[in-house]
């Protein structure tokens, strides 16, 4: 039987953690397929309603990566972020969202190496759990 | 320091009591009119209505089960911009808490508004009121008072509606003046109690004979809430055993035709727009072939469930408990239960309690430096 190979929805900002990714690449370091970037100008432009989307129509995993705190490029979107988080993390799990489903993580435009690493123990988290109900059942 | 006055109820006629003392503000200069729920002709619908003159005012029916809208709503669209003149409400404690909530997303203002809040007897779902009553209106609301206030049903009732049943907070809160009934001797005289500075302002002119509340109010209100409380944890625990997985909540809201009743009636759903009625979900019939062809089948219309989670996400940590989307639902979804059950594990998470304080910021429309650390990284 193949192993269970999760999908992540990411959503990078653009001025850390997409920059992270793209240092990842060019310094040829590695991380899993199973992680679909989409990059967004500010983890605070992140609306609920996407992560709510994401995980509904079967992403295994949605992870939201900002710059630092103090660092962020808009001064304090990614504050803005964990807050929406915190409550997409109160809601989610009431319904059985496991929480390593989704992640908040801040990383840093020079951590490439960081970044291959959140995103291969993420990966590893989510094959341990096994794919989402929502790819498994109609949701309506 | 709370200031309160006592309103003598001749012959038993607690509604005339009431309706005296609307007049009384209504005739206060500084007042322009008062937002009193009324009994309209022909129907014994109860609805929200503006009143300049006393006369209308005998048709107003505060004690009514008849629940139709969150006036907040009303209020604020009353208050939103300067009037011009000052507005008395007369509203359910339910009602003020939503109010203060939009006067925080700035869709109303406190200024030129003196809110009159009652002691909340309940109020039964749309469908029951109108089983319930019978053409003498005035005879029905004094037998649905003596049931709430006295336990006397023998004239015949009906249970609450299920916001109602749960409510742990029937007490006007945030009100410029209350009206107390619970514990007290509503054949005899009821307190009227000025809550805040512009209560006293309006309590000044008034000419009420000064008196002290009944001590028993206290204590009926502390019985009540007591009761409601373990009512509402008890039904917190039957929801959340109903949705605890994805299928199950499905299946919560499998009767969902997306008609959005139930955000139309919110009165916290603050979106003058809601996403969920715009070109974002206006999709190409295409899309939903695609969607159907990757997972074999796609119920219409589509986003159902996904309406009612953002919907959480949007107004969970302002919702009142008021149960007007349990009432507003076609197909009787018990959304209340749901959205209720939700919304007191988000405002804990914030340490936040819609209405309780104007003072107290929306927990979206702030952020501090170093909090919620837990929800950053990935370990487990």
């Amino acid at each position: 039987m193949s192993e269970f190979e999760p999908t992540i929805v990411a959503f990078f900002c653009n001025w850390c953690t997409y920059t992270a990714a793209d240092l990842a690449g060019t310094s040829r370091l590695s991380y899993p397929h199973s992680i679909k970037i989409v990059r967004v100008m500010c983890s605070g432009m992140v609306d609920p309603k996407y992560v709510i989307k994401a995980l509904l129509e079967g992403a295994d995993g949605v992870i939201v990566s900002g710059c630092n705190p103090g660092d962020c490029h808009y001064i304090n979107g990614n504050y803005k972020a964990r807050r929406r988080i915190k409550l997409l993390k109160e809601i989610l799990p009431q319904f059985g969202f496991e929480p390593e489903r989704l992640r908040l993580t801040w990383i840093a435009a020079s951590d490439g190496l960081l970044l291959s690493e959140i995103m291969q123990e993420m990966t590893e988290q989510l094959r341990a759990l096994g794919p989402s109900e929502a790819r498994l059942k109609m949701v309506i | 320091m709370a200031e309160t006055a006592l309103i003598d109820v001749k012959e038993h006629n607690l509604l005339a009591a009431l309706r005296g003392f609307f007049k009384t503000v209504l005739k206060q200069e500084e007042i322009s009119a008062i937002l009193v729920p009324r009994r309209l002709p022909v129907t014994p619908t109860v609805m929200p209505t503006l009143v300049t003159d006393p006369k209308h005012l005998d048709a107003a029916d505060p004690l009514s089960p008849a629940f139709p809208i969150n006036a907040a709503k009303i209020v604020s669209r009353l208050t939103r911009r300067e009037s011009g003149g000052k507005v008395a409400a007369v509203m359910r404690p339910c009602e003020i808490r939503a109010f203060v909530e939009l006067v925080k997303l700035k869709q109303g203002r406190t200024e030129d508004l003196v809110i009159i809040g009652l002691d909340c007897l309940g109020a039964f779902s749309n469908r029951d009121y109108f089983q319930w009553i019978s053409e003498d209106a005035d005879a029905c609301t004094e037998k649905f008072c003596s049931v709430m206030l006295t336990g006397d049903s023998s004239g015949g009732s009906r249970e609450l509606a299920s916001a109602c049943r749960v409510c742990e907070q029937p007490v006007p809160a945030g009100a410029d003046i209350t009206v107390g009934l619970f514990g007290v001797d509503t054949a005899g005289r009821i307190p009227v109690t000025a809550q805040s500075a512009a209560g006293e302002d309006l309590f000044a002119k008034l000419g009420l004979r000064v008196g002290e509340e009944p001590t028993a109010r206290r204590k009926a209100i502390e019985k009540l809430v007591a009761e409601r409380t373990a009512a509402r944890d008890a039904m917190f625990e039957a929801t959340r055993a109903t949705v605890d997985n994805l299928e199950k909540l499905t299946g919560y809201l499998a009767n969902c035709v997306n008609c959005y009743n139930c955000r139309v009636a919110c009165p916290v759903c603050y979106c003058r727009e809601c996403v969920f009625v715009t070109d974002v979900f206006d999709h190409e019939p295409s899309q939903y072939l695609r969607w159907a062809a990757r997972k074999g089948a796609v119920k219409m219309p589509t986003d159902t469930v996904f309406y009612h989670i953002t919907r959480l996400a949007h107004m969970s940590t302002a919702c009142v408990g008021c149960g007007q989307c349990s009432n507003a639902c076609p197909n009787d979804i018990p959304v209340m239960e749901l959205f209720r059950t939700v919304a007191h594990r988000t405002q804990q998470a914030f340490d936040y309690r819609a209405g309780r304080s104007l003072d107290d910021k929306p927990p979206l429309a702030e952020f501090k430096e170093d909090e919620f650390q837990e929800v950053v990284g990935i370990e487990a």
